[in-house]
């Protein structure tokens, strides 16, 4: 037995309740791992080096319009290779829990930007030849039981049809496959040509340009001269990677890495009382015992570490158990907002900080204990058991 | 023979509100290397205390008790802790066993203390566990444990360090006659067998008949000696 061996022991004098401990202090850290995890996707800053596509999107806000004619001043950008565009749709199918990002664009160019998305070539035929024609991935058709040549009926939210009418039908026309380790969207495709003349307002307006560049190291470069061209117009925009641009446009939603810090801050803190507490009372039912440790010889500093490594260690197992546990959990969650969010992925200076933190914890809550034991009189002790 | 503990001048008094009780008063004492000193006295005569400024748990109000050449009321905490752990063994009436740990891991605790290997430990743990005769019972828990066999690990754990000195608070205070006997038997053994000196508090006079001298005290004084 070893000094550790004896703290270990200590642990689990009262077997169920410092399970119960550690299973609350290991769903702490799995929240630590799974929320830092997320709010890192916001913190990293702008790498826009290396990227081969742009998307110019308005500077100030998702939802202000771009007009449709900038593209051209696009392509007279030196190292511009291709741009297309597209808008937010929104609109529901059948029941708003039914949610797949809805996208008008251009056929030819947007499958051009986009050869991760594998079509026939006829089907993009029958897109670019169909006005209201569409297309979806073969997951989308899949999900809903689609087959080309039915026809989809969404009802719209943002753009009414010239008239009023809120309901739009589309012919599906095609459905694309998205290659493999590629991070594309289950999106469905409109025409935006059809969309464009038939919609009530916004005529000529789009959402965002994507832009494919002729070398990736030109990227920053291509960014603020795209940004340059439009700055001191109605509507100035702001180029970054796909990636980059969606983590903001998510954070906009809400000041997603505030919440989350205020998320575990409550945590922490409630971990803190509740396992403070536990250890107290722990420390209370064991005054003889330590009374009889400082008998055999240990001084009170001695008696005093044990006490505070017994609660670094709880602190320490609960955090390293629910930061595995996010750590299987986390390759999950990326995948399933994949489309939305990309990047999620818990590295090590996560573990490490989650470690750190479950360390701190630990001596933040020993660290009255410690002292208590430390002072305690061995001949009070072994009087009030005896 | 040499006087291996000796009490000199000793009193002790303890604080209760506004109010200071004495507990002991001017003790003069001579215990020998190699004596079984049995202490006897009624309830709040001042034994346990004395016991404790023996063992080093507590400090003297006035006078000192020295073991050996060492003066414990010169010594800083940390130092009488270092003291306990190499000179007394201690055993109490209600065992005081972790019982989180196994009797061997209980016996191993004073050693945890010294620069003895994992391994050596280990070895001498089971030897006391031998002396004892409760080799067969290492990996039991003091719950699993008969009083009679609780009290065998606490001797087991007082002597595994080697100390000179065994300070021995009613140990048979919470068993039956014949399990006390075995106990007593026990203490015999290491006083006689291993030269450890003993020195007991008890209430029962025929504990004390193991002992070779009986002392009793009676209002925080010593009234007399006997010697067997």
């Amino acid at each position: 037995m070893s000094r550790l061996g004896l703290m270990w022991s200590g642990l689990f004098r009262r077997r169920v309740r410092t399970c119960l401990t550690v299973f609350s202090i290991m769903i702490a850290f799995l929240l630590f791992g799974l929320l830092r995890s997320i709010a890192d996707v916001f913190s990293v800053g702008v790498d826009i080096a290396g990227a081969d596509r742009l998307m110019v999107a308005p500077k100030y806000s998702i939802i202000d319009p771009i007009p449709y004619r900038y593209i051209s001043e696009i392509r007279a950008v030196d190292g511009v290779e291709a741009v297309t565009h597209a808008n937010w749709f929104g609109g529901t199918y059948q029941d708003p829990r039914n949610f797949f990002p809805r996208y008008p664009v251009t056929p030819r160019e947007y499958f051009d930007l986009y050869p991760e998305l594998r079509m026939p070539a006829e089907q993009l035929d029958a897109f670019d030849n169909t006005r209201t024609g569409a297309v979806a991935s073969v997951a989308l058709a899949e999900k809903y039981g689609w087959a080309i040549g039915d026809k989809i009926p969404i009802e719209a939210d943002i753009w009414p049809k010239k008239g009023g009418d809120r309901l739009w039908v589309f012919d599906l026309v095609g459905l694309y496959s998205v290659a493999e380790n590629a991070s594309a969207q289950d999106v469905f495709l409109l025409n935006y040509a059809y969309f464009d003349e038939a919609r009530q307002f916004g005529e000529g307006e789009v959402g965002n340009f994507i832009v494919r560049v002729t070398d990736p190291n030109l990227a920053a470069e291509v960014s603020r001269a795209i940004d340059a061209l439009f700055e001191n117009s109605m509507a100035p925009t702001r180029t970054a990677t796909e990636a980059e641009m969606q983590r903001e446009m998510f954070n906009q939603a809400g000041r997603i890495g505030l919440v989350m810090t205020a998320i575990l801050g409550a945590v922490f803190f409630t971990i803190v009382l509740l396992t403070g507490n536990t250890i107290a009372q722990s420390l209370r039912e064991r005054i003889p015992e330590f009374a009889v440790l400082k008998t055999l010889g240990f001084t009170n500093g001695g008696v005093a570490s044990l006490v505070l490594g017994e609660a670094v260690l709880l602190c320490l197992v609960g955090g390293a158990l629910g930061l595995g546990v996010a750590a299987l959990l986390t390759p999950w969650v990326a995948g399933t907002v994949e489309n939305i969010l990309p990047g999620i992925e818990l590295g090590w200076t996560i573990v490490a900080t989650g470690l750190g933190v479950a360390m701190l914890l630990g001596l933040a809550i020993g660290v009255l204990p410690a002292l208590s034991a430390n002072r305690l009189q061995i001949v009070d002790a072994l009087r009030a058991r005896g | 023979m040499s006087a291996l503990v000796k009490l000199n001048g000793v009193s002790k008094s303890f604080i209760r509100g506004k109010e200071e009780l004495r507990v002991l008063t001017d003790i003069d004492l001579s215990i020998e290397e190699g004596d079984f000193f049995a202490l006897m006295g009624p309830s709040g005569s001042g034994k346990t205390t004395l016991l404790n400024l023996i063992g080093g748990l507590d400090t003297t109000t006035a006078g000192y008790v020295q073991v050996g050449d060492t003066r414990l009321d010169e010594l800083s905490s940390k130092a009488l802790a270092k003291w306990r752990s190499e000179h007394v063994g201690f055993v109490f009436q209600f065992y005081n066993l972790l019982p989180v740990l196994t009797a061997q891991r209980n016996v191993e605790l004073p050693l945890l203390l010294t620069k003895l290997s994992r391994s050596q430990r280990k070895s001498n743990a089971a030897t006391a566990l031998k002396v004892v005769g409760l080799e067969d019972r290492a990996d039991h828990r003091p719950g699993e444990l008969s009083g009679g066999q609780q009290q065998r690990v606490a001797i087991a754990r007082a002597f595994v360090a080697d100390p000179e000195i065994l300070v021995c608070d009613e140990p048979t205070g919470d068993l039956d006659r014949d399990t006390a006997d075995e106990i007593l038997g026990l203490l015999e053994l290491l006083n006689r067998d291993h030269g450890k000196t003993i020195i007991m508090v008890t209430h029962d006079p025929k504990a004390a008949d193991h002992a070779s001298h009986v002392l009793h005290l009676d209002k925080g004084r010593l009234v007399d000696q006997v010697s067997a």
